[in-house]
């Protein structure tokens, strides 16, 4: 394994972008390098070693999703957080389907920025700790759960399963719930409300402050909601593919969007 | 010659009535000058008669001064040109004519060759035999001669004289000519008279037909022509003035029908190009701005969290922060807009969707006394849309509608209903298989963004391939294979080279090999190989009939959109409102009925109102 020059490695054709990614990277101490190119961007993923690269999808000289690609190829140890200021619901759930850790629309805040680096970084370790398990052979340690086969998910981050009714119901993936501290409070839309594959559908209040946002795995009109997951947090953590459910919506896309979803059964091999 | 189609109809017309009048004519002339002449003939008969009876006492008492007295005295009426009387041997022995008189007629000269024409003469003769109408020489008068035997009777042969034996039977003739120039002019001036009349009729058809020929046909057909012109030019805006209820009449309504269609067609195609491209400029000017607001918001934010300890700073910077998000939001709803391309569709009844519309804005439609009348159509099925994006739709229109109608107050009627249209135009061809089940739709090539069928040609040793029309009735095939396809070309399936000709068919507007396809669980569907026809036929489609839509009617009795104004309304930033309005309104509008694969129609009349029509397919 290469040494690691710096924490993050940040690709994006503006300076004012990449110093404010250096300043508020600062906040929590990690180190940046940075990239004003895809090419600069590539030769330094290609000689260094980041664990985490945040890119920017539309530069001058390429395209954020070869910088994405490459990383998937190459560095099995790297996570990419992908941000934009284009940010369409295409360019979000494209980035989550093609194995990016994060979508950050631009602009963004300070605590959005950190909080998604924050799970980038956990998410990274347990990849990285995975990798080492299996490099030993020793598969019988288990890092987290994965979703049952026959749920989809968004990224890493979100999943639905389809009911015989034609409803679907969604929650957060257990690798989602071991990047982030212990929930103290979820923040849930109501009933009626319209939710948006790729966008914002419940935020996720943790023991250390940070808030972390959830994005919805399909679109559609949630006709019940998990209040019991509101009154007791933790049943996330418990169960997370059953008993902790968040939503129960009416799918308004659903067959545009599966596209963008990854089978859980892929996860087994 | 004839450029007109007036001079064309107008010559056929003269013509036919020339030939009529030319063959009635021709006749009538013929029987007059025909009843002229047996009057003539009647005339010369009695005289003939009369000459026999008036000298028959001379001749029995042989008194041959006094026969060739009256004779002479006869000849002198006007238009008898001779009286003379030939003995049997051709001897003229009394004539008008005194130098005439003891000449002798050749038996074959006119006045004897009736009866001697034959070896053996006649005793008997007819009337018309024994007349006969002949011109002394070419540039006379006609004449008109008739003879009459004299026959023997027996005081002829015991009279005193002794002059004739008792065996013969004629002794001789009277020949009587009379001139024809009388009845010769009759007869011209006849015809003159006739060709005179038949001239002004000619003439007077000609004017009349002229006349409503130039009504009935040459303006209709002028302003047809100019209305063309117009729409050539590019004005789909031209009406054709109404013009009666025969065919042209027709034409031009179904002429103006066209432009409005063609117009609207334009219409729709100009906005979906316009809003593809208000698309891209928001989708750019949001890129280029949120860059920098990144940048303002990162750095105000931070500074927020550094000066926990500094309120008077706190207080500023969150302004900033607050402000900045704010234009985060402008510009993510700028992107919505540009990005109406997948509508977040869920089932929903109509009729709700249009309660829930006008209870968000009842209260302002109150205070302007407008009334709504809703005439809904109860249980409606459900449609896939959405919801909030159609109630948009539903709420801009009726406060659009209730602006036109101002503070006076007014009704705005609301009509909704299931409708029936023909899916010709509308249904796409999604999976298309060779005999072989090898997929022929070419996802790379597309005909209006739809993938399109694909078929190999092989034509006299070179091949190609064509492009079939995905969408079933709109026939834009494409045939760019660079050469020219025989008639006894093949076509194939590119993939396993089996034919896709149907063996047992060909079209039945051209002749030529029909194509077919197996369409996945809808049957087949069969297409005209050749470039010239535009047969097509799904049966399985043709069956389904109608596809079912809901129309939706908002009409209102305001003031109503002018003519030029109403070509122009769904262009984004077209505003009659001026201050007032951002001019986004019906484009946005436009923009997401065009994303349910619907459609929105207007009409207007100033001063009366204005209905919108949408229109929403019940089914994908």
């Amino acid at each position: 394994m290469m040494n690691k020059t710096a924490d993050i490695l940040v690709i994006d054709d503006e300076q004012v972008i990449i110093d404010a990614v250096i300043k508020i990277c600062k906040l929590d101490n990690y180190t940046v390098d940075t990239a004003l190119n895809t090419k600069t961007g590539l030769d330094k993923i290609a000689k260094n070693y980041y664990p985490i690269i945040i890119s920017d999808i539309m530069m001058p000289d390429g395209n954020g999703f070869d910088i994405l690609e490459e990383v998937n190829k190459q560095k099995k140890d790297s996570v990419v957080i992908m941000t934009t200021g284009f940010s369409t619901v295409e360019n979000a759930v494209n980035s989550l389907y093609k194995n990016a850790v994060d979508f950050i629309p631009k602009p963004f805040t300070v605590d959005e920025l950190l909080s998604s680096v924050y799970r980038a970084f956990n998410y990274q370790k347990i990849k990285a700790k995975q990798i080492h398990l299996s490099l030993q052979k020793r598969s019988d340690e288990i890092l987290y759960v994965t979703c049952p086969a026959k749920y989809l998910r968004l990224g890493y981050s979100t999943w639905m399963n389809q009911e015989r009714e034609g409803t679907v119901l969604i929650g957060v993936c257990d690798l989602f719930v071991k990047t982030i501290d212990s929930v103290q409070q979820i923040e849930l839309l109501n009933v009626d409300d319209e939710i948006a594959q790729g966008i914002n559908c419940a935020s996720f209040v943790c023991s250390n402050d940070r808030n972390h946002k959830i994005l919805a795995p399909v679109s559609g009109r949630i006709v019940e909601v998990n209040e019991s997951v509101k009154t007791e947090a933790n049943i996330i953590e418990k169960d997370p593919y059953f008993e902790g459910w968040i939503y129960r919506v009416i799918p308004a896309n659903f067959d545009y969007e599966i596209k963008f979803l990854i089978p859980c059964s892929s996860d087994r091999i | 010659m004839f450029k007109k189609i007036g001079l064309k109809i107008i010559f056929a017309v003269a013509l036919t009535s020339l030939v009529i009048i030319g063959v009635f004519a021709y006749f009538s002339v013929q029987s007059q000058s025909k009843g002229l002449i047996a009057e003539v003939e009647r005339h010369a008969n009695q005289l003939s008669e009369t000459v026999v009876a008036s000298t028959r006492v001379d001749m029995m008492l042989n008194q041959r001064d006094r026969i060739q007295q009256i004779i002479n005295s006869i000849g002198t009426q006007k238009h008898i040109r001779d009286v003379r009387v030939l003995n049997k041997v051709g001897e003229i022995i009394y004539s008008s004519d005194s130098s005439n008189i003891n000449k002798m007629v050749d038996k074959n000269a006119e006045s004897c060759f009736a009866c001697h024409a034959a070896d053996k003469p006649l005793e008997h003769l007819s009337m018309t035999e024994r007349t006969r109408i002949f011109k002394v020489n070419p540039d006379s008068n006609r004449i008109l001669a008739i003879i009459t035997p004299i026959y023997n009777e027996k005081s002829c042969w015991q009279a005193e004289c002794h002059a004739h034996d008792s065996d013969q039977k004629v002794l001789g003739v009277l020949d009587v000519s009379i001139s024809l120039a009388e009845v010769d002019k009759a007869i011209v001036s006849s015809e003159l008279k006739i060709l005179f009349f038949a001239l002004i009729a000619v003439i007077g058809v000609g004017l009349v037909i002229a006349f409503f020929i130039r009504r009935w046909v040459s303006n209709p057909v002028k302003d047809l022509l100019s209305a063309t012109q117009q729409v050539s030019q590019g004005n789909l805006n031209y009406t054709i003035k109404e013009m009666g209820e025969d065919e042209i009449g027709k034409l031009g309504l179904s002429f103006n029908n066209m432009t409005k269609k063609l117009a609207e067609a334009r219409m729709q195609l100009f906005q979906s190009d316009k809003m593809a491209s208000l698309g891209r400029l928001a989708a750019g000017v949001a890129h280029e701005i949120n860059n920098p607001l990144t940048g303002v918001l990162t750095y105000s934010s931070f500074l927020l969290k550094r000066t926990k300890d500094n309120p008077e700073f706190q207080e500023d910077l969150k302004v900033i922060v607050r402000e900045t998000l704010r234009s985060r939001e402008i510009v993510k709803s700028l992107l919505d807009f540009a990005r109406q391309s997948v509508p977040k569709k869920s089932s929903a009844n109509i009729n709700e969707i249009i309660d829930k519309a006008l209870s968000v804005i009842d209260s302002q439609l109150s205070v302007n006394k407008v009334r709504v009348v809703k005439q809904t159509e109860h249980n409606l099925p459900a449609l896939v849309v959405d919801a909030n994006q159609i109630q948009q739709v539903i709420i801009n229109l009726v406060v659009n509608a209730s602006d036109a109608i101002g503070k006076d107050g007014g009704v705005i009627t609301i009509l909704t209903k299931q409708i029936s249209l023909a899916p010709l135009g509308i249904t796409q061809i999604k999976k298309a298989a060779c005999p072989k089940r090898h997929n022929l739709i070419d996802n790379d090539f597309k005909i209006d963004g739809i993938p399109a069928i694909k078929v190999k040609v092989v034509s006299d040793g070179k091949e190609g391939i064509i492009h079939l029309d995905p969408v079933y009735g709109k026939h834009r095939n494409i045939f760019n294979t660079g050469f020219k396809i025989s008639k006894d070309a093949k076509f194939v399936c590119p993939d396993c080279n089996n034919s896709v000709v149907d063996q047992e068919k060909v079209c039945p507007i051209c002749g030529s090999p029909v194509l077919v396809f197996e369409i996945s669980g809808q049957g087949r569907y069969e297409v005209c190989s050749s470039e010239n026809s535009n047969w097509e036929k799904w049966d399985y489609i043709d069956s389904l009939g109608l596809k079912e839509f809901i129309e939706i009617r908002i009409t209102d009795t305001g003031s109503g959109i002018s003519k030029e104004d109403l070509s122009k309304i769904f262009e984004p930033f077209f505003s009659t409102k001026g201050q007032k309005g951002t001019g986004l309104g019906l484009a946005v509008i436009w923009g997401i009925i065009d994303n349910h694969n619907g459609s929105i129609t207007v009409d207007s009349e100033p001063g009366k109102g204005t209905t919108f029509t949408i229109r929403l397919p019940l089914s994908q």
